[in-house]
């Protein structure tokens, strides 16, 4: 029996009190590789948000195993690509986790960062101002931050919009490396073949769960068309949801089990 | 080469207040560069400007008060500027308005308070000091505020280093690792009023942001590291400084306004001969690498 990474218990996340993520109750297990899918403001970065901490729930709770030191790359970057900066210093802010604030970054962190850039395929642009990269290389170089991260959890958030075939090849044999060391990696998702062939979880998001298990179970016809329906209503005034109210028709399958 | 001994060095030898001069305008490069090379990086370059301006009704405060006494202005300096620092910092952060219409808002209203104060009271003369400074006229207690100023703010900067440029490079990054984004914001737009303040007596309220800006916006011409951009604004701003003082000793013009000048004279030619500048990036190049 593996252990909890994270928990969703009846959490609610959201803004000005409309939420985004509804009443989702749930495990991922320490080890899941878990691809998020849903269709735009479906609530899948919101999640993210939410289980980052950046975003305190409305209701309910996200627990995030205390021991687990935790990677995010967003969706919405703010990075700024104009700061003067190599490409070896953004992939060194990945240090902070171990050095913090003042640890001097050794000789070894130096072989760390070298080595994540040559395992992305970035082999001799240590010293590439970043501001010359091209977007699928910034995004080899955000990941080679991840890897330098060196995190139990890892949460991308649209890690493929905008990115060649290649890169996206590299980028899922990379994530299904990690898988392989037993991290656990939480990844959203928009093409569903690409989660069908490499992903072995998939959770459905329409600003409720739709679905969560294995991913063939989980991205079925049905579920999909459910989740397109359900997620496009939006009343302004919609009232207050009260405790008791029926908002489990998504079908939480919960884990592992499989939906029939 | 006692033409160049005439020009270059004699004034520095020979008059005390030019060697306090020269004192202080090296101090303040050493505090305000860097300050500024962050600043701009930041988006902030006119925040610095507006800050200056918010400076203005707590030094006139001061001046009100005691007169034209530098402890007092100072003081009164450093509270609207922190008091204008701070109010608009927490509307950006805690409402949707961004920090330049936040920071507009305050130092607007700061600065017309500050003229009402001066012009209550004051003759043109003392608005114009105010407005404008003295380098030539440094006095032990100016020079020791802004060696204290220089002490703290190359300290600060060397301590929060890592912090500062994760802040300015990927802010979402440093909050997704640590809780140190809002504290080193503040911590900064502190450094940001103590170098105006340091430096108003010097160059006046107007001035002094122009040695805290017009150095890093030249360095990023030549630059492609932040370390690298803070040592080049020291330097240029050190050279504007020498310069400046011996223009306005040579030419009789007003030391502040000469500074600034010599600076503006390093931005200038930093934007056209740079590596990073107008020209090199435009020169046709018909040579390229196989990879």
């Amino acid at each position: 029996m593996n252990d909890a990474c994270i928990t969703f218990s009846n959490l609610t996340l959201g803004y000005d009190s409309h939420p985004a993520v509804h009443h989702l109750d749930g495990v991922v297990e320490k080890g899941t590789l878990l691809a998020i899918v849903g269709g735009n403001g479906s609530g899948k970065s919101t999640l993210m948000k939410g289980i980052i901490g950046m975003l305190r729930p409305l209701g309910g709770a996200c627990t995030v195993a205390p021991d687990a030191r935790i990677a995010y790359l967003p969706q919405q970057s703010e990075l700024d690509r104009s700061f003067p900066a190599q490409v070896r210093d953004l992939v060194s802010l990945g240090l902070w986790p171990k050095r913090g604030l003042l640890g001097r970054h050794g000789a070894q962190d130096r072989e760390t960062v070298l080595n994540a850039l040559r395992a992305v395929g970035l082999d001799g642009f240590k010293r590439r101002p970043i501001d010359t990269l091209s977007g699928g290389q910034l995004q080899r170089v955000l990941f080679a931050r991840v890897l330098v991260q060196d995190a139990e959890l890892i949460l991308l958030d649209e890690p493929f919009n905008a990115i060649d075939a290649k890169t996206v090849t590299d980028l899922v044999a990379l994530i299904k490396h990690w898988h392989g060391e037993g991290r656990t990696v939480l990844v959203v998702v928009h093409d569903l073949d690409l989660v069908r062939e490499n992903f072995p979880q998939a959770l459905l998001l329409a600003r409720r769960l739709i679905a969560w298990g294995a991913a063939r179970d989980t991205l079925t016809p049905e579920n999909l068309l459910r989740a397109r329906r359900l997620h496009e209503a939006w009343d302004e005034n919609a009232p207050w949801c009260a405790p008791g109210d029926d908002v489990h028709d998504g079908v939480c399958v919960g884990r592992q089990e499989a939906v029939q | 080469m006692t033409g160049f001994h005439d020009i270059l060095i004699a004034p520095f030898v020979e008059f005390a207040f030019m060697q306090r001069a020269l004192l202080g305008a090296l101090m303040l490069s050493v505090s305000a560069a860097p300050v500024g090379v962050f600043l701009m990086l930041r988006r902030m370059s006119l925040t610095g400007d507006a800050m200056a301006h918010a400076i203005l009704p707590g030094a006139a405060a001061g001046f009100l008060l005691y007169g034209l006494e530098i402890v007092p202005m100072t003081l009164g300096g450093l509270i609207a500027g922190v008091l204008v620092a701070l109010g608009a910092g927490a509307v950006s952060r805690l409402t949707i308005q961004k920090e330049d219409a936040s920071m507009a808002a305050f130092y607007l209203i700061s600065l017309a308070v500050g003229v009402v104060m001066v012009s209550l009271r004051g003759s043109n003369i003392d608005l114009m000091h105010v407005l404008f400074g003295t380098v030539l006229a440094l006095d032990n207690d100016a020079l020791t505020l802004i060696g204290l100023v220089t002490a703290i703010t190359i300290s600060a900067l060397l301590f929060f280093r890592r912090a500062l440029i994760a802040e300015c490079l990927d802010p979402l990054f440093l909050r997704s690792v640590s809780k140190l984004g809002s504290p080193v914001h503040f911590i900064f737009l502190g450094l940001v009023v103590i170098n105006l303040v340091a430096g108003f007596q010097a160059l006046g309220t107007l001035l002094s942001v122009g040695l805290m800006i017009l150095p890093a916006a030249a360095a990023r011409f030549w630059a492609q590291r932040v370390e690298t951009m803070c040592l080049l604004a020291i330097g240029i701003s050190a050279l504007s400084s020498i310069a400046g003082l011996l223009l306005s000793y040579h030419a009789a013009l007003p030391s502040g306004p000469a500074i600034i000048l010599s600076a503006g004279f390093a931005y200038a030619t930093s934007v056209i001969a740079a590596p990073r500048g107008v020209l090199m990036t435009r020169l046709p190049k018909t040579a390229h690498r196989t990879a």
